[in-house]
């Protein structure tokens, strides 16, 4: 009994100490409001006042910062901007994923195995690297525009980097595994009498695949939406890296609220504001995925 | 002491001087609001195979899980060698198990997996050596030792399964369904393996099953469960023979059950009672050791082969009645006719098949006489 | 039969073209005379020589390996322990706050717990350095780890830890002796996947690292800024050259064995027929 107390109790502590405690420092100090010393926010917690500096403490804790929020427009357009970035890219993720899952579903079951590593291999090189890849291609003196000059098609170079075509481009290519994955279990799985069963019953293929294969498929499909999405808002490598300077997201307004402005309380409050924002998909991709295992038994 | 009797008939649990190796005493197991085990009081003997049988969900293996010790029961006790043994992990119990699955360990050899129990005892390498050889031997295993357990077929698997439970020699082995995953064939094969082995090495066994062949091959007594109670702990002969309850009867093998009211008559002969079953028809003259009320519900249970099958009316038989053959289900060495009689009931017979196929004497549609003796079915209360 | 149409062919083709065009480019140019990076000027490894006996990188190099070794290890101990909890503990005084705290690291952005993290190393007056982003990246992977461990653990068949236990394992061996040696591969995985991700993190080591410690994704991330760079070009390449052996030579050890017992298991089956 002492040893499944003792295997519960570290991992525990350490979750408590390196998880929960920072976030609630950040509620904390997203409560405080900005002041000119060090640390940069007010009130500090006075313990040696003893019970008179925690309740001047708590009675220095007040929203201003979060209503701070709401009076910049900054700060509202930067998370729907968020938003819907992470939306369109998600959009053309699936558009992208999509085929590809499909198309390895119906390869050769030799090749399947070998696909699949094709797939998972750029998730295990970094993130940073993959990002960096673009903007080669994109500048104006770039890869792409080299082609289109050299084809013809285009006689200036298209500005493209620096812009949120590019940060669609980056979000996309980085996150295509997540998209692709969960869908192309789904799809393996599929019987494919079921499509013989629907030609049977007088549908085209195409039909079959509108009305079995992509129904079928459709927790793939909102797993994998969800799993771009989510991390996808908060997003700051590549709004940094592949965005301009009209990019608005909110990893990036943080980022620079924190390191740039040194303003915490404001900077935690973003978070704050940023997570509650999350808890909506977050919970709605666990409800689609405790749905699927209770359909699987 | 066993009594001394001519034939030196092992049976321990007919001796009272005879001190029992595990006593289950008024054990009761709940799991939540479920009662897994309801009260049970029973008592295992020294070189006894012993089987605990039921369908699933009995609470056998609740009950074989109590005596390895990964499950403590929620009252009365288990006394293992008149020790209680509640507060005995498992690692530290003199009773071994061999799991349904067999849990050999994927990663260690047949060696090894044998080996694996005798090096917790931190016994020295010559000696776990000779025994893990030994072990071997017992289970023809010698050739297989270092190949890992996905190397062998599932037979060799059951018997790596048996040596590895065995090396330790505990005072109790404890079978779970060690025969399911095996096919047909080669249950029957293992089954005289494993009363082989009980043999030589003297070890009790205490096997889980739900199949009710294996355990009246194997062992040398069967407790028969139901809903966490026992409904009959006896030896095999004496559970198809005279079953306790209309439930054993209908749970071991094959048999008739006709229903009806009982009225005692001792003056035509000890223990004699009849029973009323059916309008119209004479009553069944039957012999039975229980005391029965005039006019009490009871059950006639006899086995098919006990139904003689005959054209014409027997002469000389306490029981007979006519019918027209419904069915015949041929098995090759015997064959089991349903006979349906005029009140509606079906009864089933059955005649050995000496003699080939087309040299038969009955067929559909045909009128038969069934009957039988006085002594050669049982009378239950239900 | 599942027919395979031009239109799947075609989505392949053209997605791993997708997928792996820009890596491709990024490994050729890197072998680009030209300091200007998209301008090729034919063959040369000069920049790979210039990047090793760049001071700055190969320091930064340094912190970053002993940051992923160090945290991965921890989270290896750690996330198997939680594996372990969340499949095998049952019910405890805050078990849902327990598994909350285990999956919510996975989905929570990374400025926010790098933000998190800097706050509390602030608060409590620890110097930012190396020790804070080893903590701060073991608290994330460990969490990653433990996904990895206890999908492996649902599926692991507990009658053989009871086996253990029956033929006279105290619970400690039984793990020591049973089951890390079969659930190993997962726990390898595990650590495996923590590395990487320690490897690959830029933003909470930005957030947690002092101005003593630079990792490799800082030092990359604050030249990219500056602009694309043939050393950097050749720093990628050799990164993507590593992964993609080891990933390849893991996915090819684990096909072979995985045949190899499939083959001996049916060669059982006909040795018993």
């Amino acid at each position: 009994m002492l040893r499944r107390a003792a295997l519960i109790a570290v991992p525990y502590a350490w979750l408590l100490a390196l998880f929960l405690i920072p976030f609630l420092i950040v509620l904390k100090i997203a409560l405080s409001d900005y002041a000119l010393s060090i640390p940069p926010y007010a009130p500090t917690l006075d313990l040696s006042e003893g019970w008179e500096g925690l309740r001047t403490f708590f009675a220095g804790l007040d929203f201003e910062t979060f209503r701070f929020l709401t009076t910049d427009d900054l700060y509202w357009k930067a998370y729907l901007s968020s938003v819907w970035i992470a939306a369109v890219s998600t959009a053309l993720a699936l558009a992208v994923g999509y085929p590809i899952a499909y198309g390895m579903a119906r390869a050769a079951p030799e090749w399947r195995p070998t696909l699949l590593m094709l797939v998972i291999l750029p998730f295990w090189t970094s993130f940073l690297i993959r990002v960096y890849a673009w903007i080669g291609i994109l500048s104006s003196e770039g890869y792409l525009n080299q082609i289109l000059i050299g084809l013809g098609l285009i006689d200036a170079p298209l500005a493209i980097l620096n812009t949120n075509v590019a940060v669609h481009i980056g979000i996309v290519y980085t996150y295509l595994p997540f998209m692709i994955l969960p869908i192309y279990a789904t799809l393996e799985k599929m019987d494919e009498s079921l499509l013989e069963a629907a030609e049977d019953l007088g549908c085209s293929r195409v039909s079959a695949f509108w009305r079995v294969t992509v129904p079928l498929s459709k927790s793939g499909i909102i797993a994998g939406c969800f799993l771009v999405f989510i991390p996808a808002i908060g997003e700051f490598v590549i709004p940094s890296l592949l965005g301009g300077s009209e990019t608005l997201m909110i990893g990036k307004v943080l980022w620079e609220e924190f390191f740039n402005n040194r303003d915490w309380p404001v900077a935690s409050a973003v978070a704050t504001v940023l997570l509650l924002i999350l808890v909506i998909p977050i919970v709605l991709f666990q409800r689609n995925e405790q749905k699927q295992r209770e359909a699987e038994g | 002491m066993a009594q001394p009797s001519p034939q030196q008939v092992f049976a321990p649990w007919e001796d009272p001087s005879e001190t029992p190796l595990i006593e289950f005493r008024g054990v009761t197991k709940r799991f939540g609001d479920f009662t897994a085990i309801d009260d049970i009081s029973l008592s295992i003997f020294r070189r006894e195979f012993f089987a605990l049988l039921g369908p699933s969900g009995c609470g056998k293996t609740t009950l074989m899980r109590m005596l390895a010790g990964f499950e403590t029961p929620s009252e009365g006790d288990i006394l293992l060698d008149r020790q209680d043994i509640a507060p005995v992990p498992p690692n530290k119990r003199a009773v071994n198990m061999m799991f349904q699955s067999y849990a050999l360990f994927p990663h260690l050899s047949v060696w090894e997996n044998i080996a694996f129990g005798l090096k917790r005892d931190r016994l020295p390498k010559d000696e776990i050596a000779a025994r893990v050889t030994e072990m071997l031997r017992l289970t023809r295993l010698e050739k297989f030792a270092r190949r890992k357990p996905h190397q062998i077929s599932g037979g060799q698997r059951q018997r790596v399964a048996l040596a590895r439970s065995l090396a330790k020699a505990p005072k109790l082995l404890l079978l779970d369904e060690p025969l399911g995953a095996l096919d047909k064939k080669l249950r029957q094969d293992t089954q005289f393996e494993l009363m082989d082995i009980q043999e030589k090495t003297g070890t009790t066994f205490v096997i889980v099953t739900h199949d009710q062949e294996e355990a009246m091959t194997v062992a040398s007594r069967v407790a028969v469960m139901d809903e966490g109670r026992l409904v009959q702990v006896a030896t095999p002969d004496v559970i198809y023979e005279t079953p306790a309850s209309v439930y054993v009867a209908d749970f071991i093998g094959d048999v008739n059950l006709l229903e009806g009211r009982a009225t005692p008559v001792p003056e035509a002969g000890e223990g004699r009672v009849d029973l009323a079953w059916a309008e119209g028809q004479p009553p069944i003259r039957a012999t039975t050791d229980r005391a029965f009320d005039k006019g009490q519900q009871a059950w006639f249970a006899i086995r098919p082969e006990k139904v003689t099958i005959t054209p014409g009316r027997p002469d000389e038989a306490a029981n007979a009645v006519k019918g027209r053959i419904l069915d015949i289900a041929y098995l090759g060495n015997i064959s089991t006719y349903h006979v349906e009689l005029p009140t509606g009931h079906v009864v089933k017979a059955q005649t050995a098949n000496t003699r080939r196929i087309a040299r038969r004497a009955f067929t559909w549609e045909d009128e038969v006489w069934l009957s039988w003796t006085a002594t050669a079915g049982v009378l239950l209360e239900g | 039969m599942r027919r395979f149409s031009w239109f799947n062919a075609t989505s392949l083709t053209l997605g791993f073209a997708f997928l792996y065009l820009p890596m491709v480019i990024l490994i050729v140019y890197s072998f680009n005379a030209s300091e200007l990076v998209t301008v090729w000027a034919g063959f040369s490894t000069r920049w790979y020589g210039e990047l090793l006996r760049d001071e700055a990188f190969l320091d930064a190099a340094w912190v970053t390996l002993q940051v992923a070794v160090a945290s991965s290890t921890i989270a290896t101990v750690l996330g198997t322990m939680a594996a372990h909890v969340m499949v095998r503990a049952g019910r405890f005084w805050g078990r849902t706050l327990f598994s909350g705290m285990i999956y919510a690291p996975l989905v929570m952005p990374e400025v926010i717990t790098g933000l998190s993290l800097l706050l509390l190393f602030i608060n409590i007056g620890l110097d930012r350095g190396i020790l804070t982003i080893i903590l701060a990246h073991t608290t994330f992977s460990m969490c990653y780890v433990s996904v990895v461990v206890s999908a492996r653990l649902v599926s692991f068949d507990r009658a053989l830890e009871e086996a253990a236990l029956d033929l006279g394992c105290s619970p400690f061996e039984a793990f020591r002796l049973v089951t890390l040696p079969i659930i190993l591969p997962a726990v390898i995985s595990g650590w495996l996947l923590a590395f990487t991700l320690s490897l690959d993190d830029l933003v909470i080591a930005s957030f947690t690292a002092g101005p003593s410690a630079t990792t490799l994704p800082i030092k990359i991330f604050s030249s990219i800024r500056l602009g694309v760079s043939p050393e950097i070009n050749a720093l990628s390449t050799i990164l993507i050259a590593v992964v993609a052996v080891g990933v390849i030579t893991a996915s090819l050890v684990s096909k072979r064995s995985a045949i190899r017992q499939a083959e001996e298991e049916r060669a059982a089956v006909r040795a018993e027929g």
